[in-house]
């Protein structure tokens, strides 16, 4: 009777693809969604790190020195000279978030009593007041750049010593070490995040929605045995919800490099081998069938479609939890935490991400996730043959 | 003409919940919904349970169709069990009540494949009944129109012919003709009768007596979950009319007049 397994798959499937709306909101739109999200998240973010270079800052200032507004017209700012008795007039300005970002007030005879002062007397030295609106981006953005060329004038009087004051790259971390970090910390989250929304977009439709609608009965009343209805129906769900899921990672993936535009390296899914992604695949398939069949047990007590959305949350909540481990420090290397479904998913991909790949502990994971799947469609089937779970009024 | 379906001192109860029992205004934690009850029915006659709502037919007729177990007794289908082997049951009946409903997004005519598939009928015979069982309602036009989008007649007729997809031995019908227009169910009843020449049995529930009338060979009437009459039409109508004669038996159970 392998064949009414089958025919529930099929009939799941095409229940599933032959509405339009759902496979469409299951389907294409999460992924869609997040790489708009992401890609407008990252030009956002990008835009507000790098100040456009060729457009001119107006600040006011207050005895500036020749020299000084040299290297101001140099870095685009274009000062605008006035008499101690406009500081009010130009504070108010800046405070209005007009044109003018700042106002500057050098010190009388500026350059000279800077280059005369002498730490070791222990006086108190020339000091430049920066008035400026943190309330406005332009004008913080032009504070730091003000206090950035500040500094290095005041270390160019007395350069001592230089810190990495050349071409060459200091940083010796390379592309693939960035990318490991950035994906072991961000993707089991995220990748759980998504597995679980398909899974539970298909899944409490296919149960609950069915017993809601009366449809399930009629399945029941047919001599299909129940756990053949129960496997036929996980398989097809699980399926769905990887395709929801893979829509999901392929939209965080190629949105990922814009999202980390800010970042020295490039951070790129290509540092992982096609035997890397084979592990990852067999960790997300034993993951989707034991979400899928936790969602399916909690969508068959409940007696709506509604019901069976507020049940789910509590159990969102705890993969969640799961999930947000693997976000701090790097995989578990003791074998009983791999037992443990969902969790040893998290461990296992922070694994993979991170190129510390152990087989024994994808395989225990997958094992794991197997036999829970297992005992998940055991009880499926259970409830299935329950009059009470089934016919509750 | 032997027994083909037969109930023995079939018992059920339900759990009352404690929002049940305010509605209800009672502390009774359990309502026994069918008691002790027997009958059997002939190969090839038209068994009508008759009674008022909540007596108990449906119960009795869902346990008979497995989708519930009784809690005592048990029942035979063509020689199964609905106890021990519900799933050899449930290839020997064709079960109808309103409650079974067909999935919205598919159509008759796919639905019909699925079905015949789950109670594993062979293609060409498959075929074969489709094409007479949808002549016989008229799904032809709508075969390929999805469920959701027809009528409640039609929907009717699609259920009917679903049920019917493995050629079953029994149909169990609960209230046939329940929020059918006089059309459709002038449709379901020749059915019934158009089985009964096939030489099909037939379980019929309902409180409609006119169709036991039209339709019954035998019925049952069924009072608070106990058979208060059992016989052919004949025999329970007493030379009454079947609703006059239900209503002296049901004023001589509950002792008093109705």
């Amino acid at each position: 009777m392998k064949s009414t397994v089958f025919t529930i798959f099929k009939k799941e499937l095409k229940r599933f693809f032959s509405d339009k709306r759902m496979a469409v909101t299951t389907i294409l739109l999460p992924g869609l969604m997040i790489f708009v999200m992401y890609n407008f998240m990252g030009s956002a973010i990008s835009n507000i790190a790098n100040v456009d270079e060729n457009q001119s800052v107006y600040i006011s200032a207050v005895n500036i020195p020749e020299s000084m507004e040299a290297v101001f017209s140099q870095w685009g700012i274009e000062t605008d000279i006035i008499s101690e008795n406009d500081i009010q007039t130009a504070k108010d300005a800046v405070s209005a978030g007009g044109d003018i970002s700042a106002l500057v007030i050098f010190p009388e005879n500026f350059e000279k009593s800077a280059a005369e002062y002498d730490v070791s007397e222990g006086g108190k030295a020339p000091n430049i007041e920066i008035y400026y609106n943190s309330a406005d981006t332009a004008s913080l953005t032009v504070y730091s750049m003000l206090t950035e060329i500040f500094d290095s004038y005041e270390s160019s009087m007395a350069n001592k010593f230089d810190i990495n004051n050349s071409d060459t790259d200091y940083d010796l971390s390379s592309d693939r070490d960035i990318t490991a970090t950035v994906f072991s910390t961000l993707l089991p989250l995220l990748m759980l995040v998504f597995l679980y929304s398909g899974c539970m977009a298909v899944g409490i439709e296919s149960i609950a929605g069915e017993k809601e609608r009366g449809t399930i009965a009629t399945l029941l009343v047919t001599p299909a045995k129940r756990s053949h209805i129960a496997v036929g129906k996980i398989g097809a769900l699980a399926i769905i919800a990887l395709l929801s899921g893979a829509s999901s990672a392929i939209g965080t993936l190629s949105s990922l490099p814009k999202l980390m535009a800010g970042a020295a390296q490039e951070i790129s899914g290509s540092f992982y081998t096609a035997s890397d992604y084979i592990l990852l695949a067999l960790v997300i398939l034993s993951t989707v069938l034991v979400l899928i069949t936790i969602i399916s047990i909690v969508s068959a007590f409940a007696k709506t479609v509604k019901e069976a959305q507020s049940y789910v949350l509590p159990v969102m909540i705890i993969v969640m939890l799961a999930g947000i481990t693997g976000m701090f420090g790097e995989a578990k290397t003791e074998i009983f935490y791999y037992m443990i479904p969902i969790y040893n998913s998290v461990q296992s991909m922070v694994g993979i991400f991170s190129f510390n790949i152990s087989y024994a502990h994808i395989a225990v994971t997958v094992g794991a996730n197997i036999i829970a799947a297992g005992i998940g469609v055991f009880i499926l089937t259970r409830l299935f043959g329950s009059e009470r779970v089934m016919f509750s009024k | 003409m032997g027994v083909i379906l037969r109930a023995e001192n079939l018992t059920k109860t339900f759990k009352l919940s404690a929002k049940q029992q305010k509605i209800e205004k009672t502390n009774v934690k359990i309502r026994t919904a069918v008691k002790n009850l027997s009958f059997s029915v002939n190969e090839g006659e038209i068994f009508g349970l008759l009674g008022p709502n909540g007596a108990g037919k449906t119960t009795t007729l869902r346990m008979l169709a497995t989708l519930i177990k009784p809690d005592s007794g048990d029942g035979t289908v063509d020689g199964a069990s609905i106890v021990r082997e519900p799933e050899k049951v449930r290839s020997r009946i064709g079960f109808l009540t309103s409650e079974l409903k067909l999935e919205d997004f598919f159509t008759p005519n796919y639905l019909y494949d699925f079905f015949s598939e789950l109670h594993g009928v062979p293609a060409d015979v498959r075929n074969d009944r489709k094409k007479r069982l949808f002549s016989t309602f008229g799904i032809g036009e709508f075969a390929e129109v999805k469920v959701g989008e027809l009528s409640t007649g039609m929907k009717q007729k699609a259920s009917l012919a679903i049920a019917l997809v493995h050629d079953p031995s029994v149909i169990i019908f609960d209230e046939p003709t329940n929020g059918l227009d006089v059309i459709t169910a002038k449709v379901v009843t020749d059915f019934l009768e158009e089985l009964k020449k096939e030489g099909k049995t037939v379980i019929v529930s309902t409180h409609i007596f006119s169709l036991a009338e039209k339709l019954c060979d035998r019925v049952g009437i069924i009072i608070q979950g106990e058979m208060a009459a059992l016989g052919t039409l004949e025999q329970v109508q007493g030379g009454k009319s079947l609703e006059d004669s239900f209503f002296d038996i049901y004023s001589e159970r509950m002792g008093g007049s109705v």
